[in-house]
């Protein structure tokens, strides 16, 4: 079991009643990839449903990135495995929501 | 005393404000779900506390909040809007097919009677209902598969459901409309539903009185009078007094009748209101002069409504779902009336709109505005 820090957006930590930070813990089982660490994500957090991935589709919401250890991985499979840095806790998954208007 | 809370919808949050009856001193709540698009929000009639919000976002996808003791606190319910079998295609802008897609809610319509009943107009059209307060919906989809459907093309501002209008005298008798597929009705709570758009005339329609494709802009309605409609089109103020099957023009002497918003006293039902904005293209007051048109005969007659309005430079729009009325009644039988606009101004008339005070002035642009009477 693996400890995976995963920094969400602020409008989400408002969203979600988060008000330990920035970042949230959620423990993933191996191999940890995107899928393991969303659905952990919407099982500890239910009001985040349908906010990173759309809730009938399952896919990433058009304005959403996912970015870790300086890269974006918004458009790698979501049943890749995560960077080690990830995995081990050393850096943060970024959930972000993208620079479109506002 | 009585006391009245209106509860507007902007674009970057809700704000709920409240007076007494007297109608002079405000108090402003919010903003609540910061930074959000907040399309509706609309209390219970059959409980005040009970009040459902629809907030969405770009980035963020459609949330639906709910308060149970009247927007003090707010706990999110289920969003999840699910076509009900295989959506199939509408008309797209360029008359191509175009499949089904859940974008938004425009509007929440809590049951008159049953506080955990509540429907919700999508964007792609289609009404959806719960019946346990929000935790799980279950799309009408009787309306999305009617057989006029696959013809429906969206409005500039998509392929909205806007309006729901419940009949306080027969249950099973729904009225919707759809921006630009038009009007639609059902007699069987929802199962079956027919185009009521007969004596619509559009001249953006190859065909002008097709039988769908007019772009309604909202309806209403008094409680007292439910065969009677009062439209907004997109063009044209229209009346019907059965139920939407025959509609006529009642645009009457207004300068121009263009505009979003239209409502109906609470009182008196022949009195309506519209807002006259200059044109399509053009979404401000005629002259930069936000006026009020009211007529007391049920259209056709209309005076215009100015006190303490701004009548120069004025270059703001009021939007579909920004209207709304109170019950009170005072000694000359007057209720209050209500608008926001998309300058961030919200007005209160508390005497049926001979004239008209700033509530507040500075919000974010308002999408939406429903007022609660309370006891």
């Amino acid at each position: 079991m693996s400890r995976i820090r995963v920094e969400l957006p602020a409008p989400l930590l408002r969203h979600a009643k988060i008000t330990s930070g920035h970042e949230i813990a959620l423990e993933i089982e191996a191999p940890v990839t995107l899928r393991r660490v969303l659905d952990a994500l919407e099982e500890a957090y239910p009001t985040l449903r349908g906010c990173v991935r759309d809730q009938n589709t399952n896919e990433r919401r058009a304005f959403i990135r996912f970015f870790a250890c300086n890269e974006d991985l918004s458009h790698e499979s979501v049943d890749a495995p995560l960077p080690e840095e990830i995995v081990n806790g050393r850096e943060p998954l970024i959930i972000l929501g993208a620079i479109a208007g506002g | 005393m009585s006391s009245v809370r209106v509860l507007a919808g902007t674009r970057k949050g809700a704000f709920i404000l409240t007076s007494d009856g007297q109608r002079k001193d405000w108090k402003v709540s919010g903003p609540h779900f910061t930074g959000w698009e907040i399309y509706h929000l609309k209390g219970s009639p059959a409980d005040p506390n009970r009040i459902y919000a629809s907030q969405c976002s770009g980035w963020f996808g459609q949330q639906v909040q709910r308060s149970d003791d009247g927007g003090e606190t707010w706990n999110p319910v289920s969003a999840q809007f699910t076509y009900d079998g295989v959506p199939g295609t509408h008309q797209w802008y360029d008359g191509t097919p175009h499949p089904w897609e859940f974008k938004r809610v425009w509007h929440l319509e809590p049951s008159l009677t049953e506080p955990d009943t509540v429907y919700a107009g999508a964007e792609d059209a289609a009404l959806f209902k719960s019946t346990d307060g929000g935790q799980n919906w279950t799309e009408l989809s009787g309306l999305r598969t009617n057989a006029t459907a696959p013809g429906w093309q969206p409005g500039a501002g998509g392929m909205c459901l806007h309006t729901i209008i419940l009949d306080p005298t027969n249950s099973e008798r729904i009225v919707i409309a759809i921006s630009a597929a038009g009007a639609f009705r059902t007699d069987d709570g929802g199962k079956s539903w027919k185009p009521i758009n007969k004596g619509l005339n559009s001249k953006f329609l190859p065909d002008p009185t097709a039988e769908v494709g007019h772009c309604v802009h909202h309806i209403a309605m008094n409680q007292k009078t439910p065969k009677t409609l009062f439209m907004q089109k997109h063009w044209d103020v229209m009346r019907s007094d059965d139920a939407g099957d025959n509609w006529t023009e009642v645009s009457g002497n207004l300068p121009t009748d263009f505009g979003f918003v239209i409502d109906v006293h609470t009182h008196e039902p022949e009195t309506v209101y519209v807002v006259p904005i200059k044109s399509d293209s053009e979404h401000f007051p005629l002259d930069g002069k936000l006026q009020v048109f009211r007529s007391k005969s049920g259209g056709n007659e209309w005076e215009p409504l100015t006190k303490g309005l701004p009548q120069q430079d004025c270059y703001v729009n009021v939007l579909r779902d920004a209207m709304s009325v109170d019950a009170l009644q005072d000694s000359k039988g007057d209720c209050g009336i209500y608008f926001g606009t998309t300058g961030g101004q919200i007005y209160c008339s508390p005497d049926a709109g001979n004239s008209w005070n700033a509530i507040t002035e500075h919000l974010p642009p308002v999408l939406s505005i429903e007022v609660q009477t309370l006891a």
